[in-house]
Formats: C-alpha cells, sequence, structure tokens
C-alpha cells in the first residue's frame, strides 16, 4: 500500500513550544490510520499543518506524493482532503441544506458556473440529501444549522466534508462528547465510507473506538511519533503505555 | 414547513405589494411636486441605494464597513474632474456617470486588499482609517480643489421639474441595485458570502477562495455607490471634502442597514426610506444640523441595543410566530427565521430560531 497522504520531519513552534518536532506520519491508501497521544501532543497542529491552516517550520507533506507543504485550506480541500474540527464548525446562520451547498460548489470544478446562479442545482440538492440521510440527519435539512444538538452538528460536518468525495477524511475528535449509541452509529458510518475507498485519519481520546475501528495507530508525545503499527501492538508497546496509556489500560477514560 | 397553497398566496400577495409600491414611487414626483418634497426623495433613494449596496457586502459577509464614503466621494470627485477638465457641460454630464462607478471599483482593489486581510473589529477601524486619508487628500491635493472642491456645471432645466431626472435616475439604480442584491443573496456567491460570515476558516477548508469573494462583493459595492456618488454631486452641484467624504455618510448607510435588518434584501431600503426623511425633518426641526447629528448618534445606540437584528427579522418573526399560534401549530416550524444580524463573523449568535431560511 503506497502512503495517501505523509508528513515528513514536519517541525512546528508556537513561540516557545514545539508544537511538533520532526514528526514523520504516514496514512497508507485505503486505511484508517489512528492519531493518538496526550492533550498538547501535536494531533490538531499536524491537522491544521497538513489542511494548510497552519504553515510548517521545516518538513513537508504530501498528498499522492504531491509536495503540498504549506498550501491553502482551499488547496487542500481541492485536492481531496476533507477535515473536520475539535470543536465542531458549522455555519449556524444557514440551514442545514445550505450547509451542504456551501461545499458543493466546487464539485465537477471543470465547468464555469455563473456565480449569480441559484445556489444549489438539482444535482448538488439530491447529493446533500443522500449524504444527510447517510449520516441521519437529513430530517433537519431546512432548519437553521444553529438548532442542532452537539451530536448533530458532528454529523454535519462530517455531511458537508463528504460532498465533496474526500479521497481521505481527517477527523478531529469524532467521538468526543458524544453519547455511546451515537459514537457506534459514527463509527459504522467509517466503516461504511471507508468499504467504498475513502481512506480516514482520526485524531480521538476514546481507546475503544481507536481501537476498534483504525488499521494503524500513530502515537504522538511532544510533538514526535512515539510508536506506529497495528492497534494489538501499539495496546502493549511499553513507550505508548507510559507515554499516554498510564500504566494500565483501565485507565484510559477519555479526556473530553 | 408551509403548504403550497399558503406559499403561493403569500408570494401573489408579496408580488402585488412590490408592484403597488414600485407603482407609487413611480409616480410620486407627479403627483407632490413641492421641490422641498421632491428633494428629500432624491436624498432618500440615493441612500436606498447606497444602503443596499452597503449591505451587498457588510450584510451578507458580516465585514462591517465604516469607509464606504470612500466610493461615493471617489465617484462625486471623479465626474466633478472630469466634467471641470474635459469640459463636458450640459446633459452629457450625465455621460461621466459610468466614469464614477469604474474609478470607485478600480479604488476598492487595493482598498479591499488592505482592508481585507483584517477581520471584524481591526477591519471596522482599518475601514475608517482609509475613510480619513481620502478625506486629507480630499483637502490636500491641487486637482480636488482643496478646500473649495469641485462644483458642476450648470443645468438648465425648468425649475419646476429640475429634481425628476434625478429622481428616476436615482430610482433606477436603486431599484437595479436591490434586485442585484436579491440575486446574490439566493445566488453560490451569497452563500459563499453568507458562509464567510459565519465562519470564514472552515469557508475555506471547504474551498471557498474567500479573498476571491470578499473583493467581488466589496468592488460591487463600491461600483453602486461610486456611481451614486456622481449623481449626488450632479444634484447637489458641488462638493466638499468634508461633504464627498463625510463620516456621517459611513455612520448613515450602516444604520439603515442596522435598523431595517442586516442582511436583508429588504432591511436597508426599509432603514433608508426611515431615516433620511426623519434626519431631515429633526434638520428642519431643530435648525441645527448638530443637534440632528446627536439624535441620530442616540438612535444609533438604541438601535443596537433593541434592535440588534433589525426592524425586518424582528417583526417577520413576530409575524410568523403570530400565525402559527392562530393555526395551532408549532411555532419552530413556521418561524420565517430571519438572519441573525449585528454579531460580527465568529462571534456567537443571537438566540437560534428554526424553519426556512428565506430570502426577502
Amino acid at each position: 500500500m503506497s502512503a495517501l497522504l505523509r508528513a515528513e520531519q514536519v517541525s512546528k513552534a508556537f513561540g516557545g513550544v514545539q508544537a511538533l518536532s520532526d514528526c514523520t506520519v504516514e496514512v497508507a491508501r485505503g486505511s484508517i490510520t489512528g492519531l493518538i497521544g496526550p492533550n498538547g501532543s501535536g494531533k490538531t497542529t499536524l491537522f491544521n499543518v497538513i489542511t494548510g491552516y497552519e504553515r510548517v517550520d521545516a518538513g513537508d507533506v504530501y498528498a499522492d506524493d504531491q509536495k503540498i507543504t504549506n498550501g491553502r485550506p482551499e488547496r487542500a480541500f481541492a485536492l481531496g482532503i476533507g477535515r473536520t474540527f475539535q470543536l465542531t464548525r458549522i455555519f449556524p446562520r444557514l440551514t442545514v441544506m445550505e450547509n451542504m451547498l456551501v461545499a458543493s460548489q466546487h464539485r465537477g470544478s471543470g465547468r464555469w458556473r455563473s456565480p449569480l446562479a441559484r445556489a444549489g442545482g438539482q444535482a448538488d440538492r439530491r447529493r446533500a440529501m443522500e449524504l444527510l440521510d447517510f449520516t441521519g440527519i437529513a430530517g433537519h435539512a431546512t432548519a437553521l444549522a444553529d438548532t442542532l444538538s452537539y451530536g448533530q452538528r458532528k454529523l454535519l460536518e462530517l455531511s458537508y466534508v463528504l460532498v465533496a468525495d474526500p479521497a481521505i477524511v481527517l477527523l478531529d475528535e469524532p467521538a468526543g462528547g458524544v453519547n455511546p449509541s451515537l459514537i457506534q452509529h459514527i463509527a459504522a458510518r467509517i466503516r461504511d465510507l471507508n468499504a467504498r475507498g475513502t481512506t480516514f485519519l482520526i485524531v480521538e481520546h476514546n481507546m475503544d473506538f481507536v481501537m476498534g475501528l483504525c488499521d494503524s495507530v500513530t502515537v504522538l508525545d511532544y510533538g514526535t511519533v512515539v510508536a506506529s503499527g497495528p492497534p494489538e501492538i501499539i495496546r502493549s508497546n511499553p513507550r505508548v503505555l507510559d507515554a499516554y496509556l498510564g500504566t494500565t489500560e483501565e485507565d484510559d477514560a477519555p479526556a473530553q | 414547513m408551509m403548504d403550497t397553497g399558503r406559499l403561493r398566496g403569500a408570494t401573489v400577495w408579496r408580488g402585488g405589494g412590490l408592484l403597488a409600491l414600485l407603482a407609487a414611487v413611480a409616480i410620486f414626483p407627479l403627483v407632490f411636486t413641492n421641490a422641498l418634497l421632491t428633494t428629500i426623495a432624491v436624498d432618500t433613494l440615493i441612500f436606498v441605494g447606497a444602503a443596499a449596496a452597503w449591505n451587498i457586502f457588510s450584510g451578507y459577509s458580516g465585514y462591517i464597513s465604516l469607509g464606504n464614503a470612500v466610493f461615493f466621494g471617489c465617484g462625486a470627485y471623479t465626474v466633478g474632474i472630469a466634467a471641470r477638465d474635459w469640459q463636458v457641460t450640459g446633459t452629457a454630464v450625465f455621460a461621466l456617470l459610468p466614469l464614477a462607478a469604474v474609478v470607485a471599483t478600480v479604488v476598492a482593489v487595493p482598498f479591499g486588499l488592505v482592508a481585507l486581510r483584517v477581520r471584524r473589529h481591526t477591519f471596522v477601524v482599518v475601514t475608517i482609517a482609509v475613510f480619513f486619508i481620502f478625506q486629507l487628500m480630499a483637502f490636500n491635493f491641487s486637482f480636488t480643489g482643496g478646500t473649495t472642491g469641485v462644483s458642476a456645471p450648470f443645468l438648465l432645466w425648468n425649475p419646476a421639474t429640475y429634481n425628476d431626472p434625478f429622481y428616476y435616475l436615482a430610482l433606477a439604480i436603486g431599484v437595479a441595485t436591490i434586485a442585484l442584491s436579491w440575486l446574490i443573496r439566493g445566488s453560490r456567491f451569497g452563500l459563499q458570502l453568507r458562509a464567510i460570515r459565519d465562519d470564514e476558516d472552515r469557508a475555506r477548508g471547504l474551498g471557498v477562495r474567500t479573498m476571491r469573494v470578499k473583493l467581488a462583493a466589496f468592488m460591487i459595492c463600491a461600483f453602486v455607490t461610486g456611481l451614486l456618488g456622481g449623481l449626488w454631486f450632479y444634484f447637489i452641484t458641488q462638493v466638499l471634502p468634508q461633504s464627498g467624504f463625510d463620516p456621517a455618510f459611513d455612520l448613515s448607510v450602516a444604520l439603515m442597514a442596522f435598523l431595517g435588518g442586516l442582511g436583508t434584501v429588504s432591511g436597508p431600503v426599509l432603514g433608508a426610506m426611515v431615516l433620511v426623511p426623519a434626519q431631515q425633518y429633526l434638520t428642519e426641526q431643530f435648525t441645527n444640523d448638530y443637534l440632528s447629528q446627536i439624535v441620530l448618534g442616540t438612535l444609533f445606540l438604541g438601535v443596537i441595543l433593541l434592535l440588534p437584528r433589525g426592524v425586518i427579522p424582528t417583526a417577520s418573526e413576530k409575524i410568523a410566530s403570530w400565525r402559527a399560534r392562530r393555526s395551532g401549530r408549532p411555532a419552530e416550524h413556521a418561524v420565517t427565521p430571519a438572519v441573525q444580524a449585528a454579531a460580527l463573523p465568529g462571534e456567537p449568535t443571537a438566540a437560534g430560531t428554526a424553519g426556512k431560511e428565506s430570502a426577502r
């Protein structure tokens, strides 16, 4: 399997804090890769660097062997990298459908479309409804996004990231602050999508979620990769236990 | 969700009301020939267009500009200087109006490229700073006539109907701007602007080229405002640095949009139609311009405090929930909610409302 996404020896400092140092992370095509580590270990910074929200101090990012270091968020999106945010970010004063249409405006970008054309043609709306059906919030399509519950917002964010058929989706704590049945629902959706070929890189503190879902897990601590491999190996890696999981596995209650 | 019959009924009512209003506005100068009255009417229409233009950029994108007088003044000075230097006289001066729009649009490019890099309060401050730079330039350059400004060529028109051409030109520009605003609100471009208002960084992550979108809206706003500046100059027949680049203009257009409803199509129009005559009336009453300014400023504070979302969103919500109560439906479904205004991009929004987003 070739790496669909690769961060190579990436370093990033915020003032005196070294958020990432010499960090190399690979995501194999078709995989569900987990990214774990204590709070402040650089997981979200790595997401930001990959998707163009932060610039690297050193190192490079490759998508499909194409260098995308320090690109802009628009470019990362165009290259098929979708992401969600740890604190969900939706457009609160647009309806759920309009939220979906913001992302769908760039599909089939080969053809020029008039900017003054009505937002959302038939095809875009149908596609949006399919995705809302898939994630289970189609009933809220005409509601203002502001009225959604926290869990529904997570689902909306996942839905509109999928509009553009991304090759890889970066999820920042998809199970954070979400009730257990919804966690199962989200995990099932991720498996479905993965079976259809979407690659995932997932930051998550919920160990059951990560270990149950991921083919491969990378552990960050102080901005560096401590370990990387299949979940069962990671589980028993002493360095990982030391850095993150504590002395016993039972202590790994989700941080948030 | 509304059933289609009622929806169609509402559309017919709205369309009919709109036509009636347009007809009334069109015959206004034929019915009221009092020059004082038609002068106020022309002023009002100029501000209707200017407030609608301001709203296309600031209302939809959430970037509150307090520097739109830059475009207005540039438009006024452009036609003034062009008519003076090229010795254009008579009705032919109106052919120069497109130039006012073009110059204002060109000015908007560097202005926007600088100001649109910063957000929220910083953006507001930058627009004010740019505004004062332009006013100072108008005071100090020789080609702008310095403190004496520029005068318009004399129009040899019948005094009885002198205001009418201005009235209809301002009306045409105003109607076209409102139509454009409505078109943009429902368009891809408008959706991108509103996405930027709600969360600019998230929009970038979904492929919206935010700088391009913001700048385009800023230029459209400048185009209309510059055009109106040119028209206003011919109407007033003189432009001075402090009247062309007038801080009260900056505040007025913003206040009109806030009063009527930021980010709605009809809000700024309503705001202008209420405020301009009110302002003129106050000036008449107090025979003291400063006092009316104080009243205007107090009104601004009152609107921000009591009606932060504007009249139209608040009223349409009240009507919708009243209707819902009468028909025994849960209010949530019938609410035509309104764009929640007043918040700058990224700020927490007011209490949530559910229902269908509709363009007004």
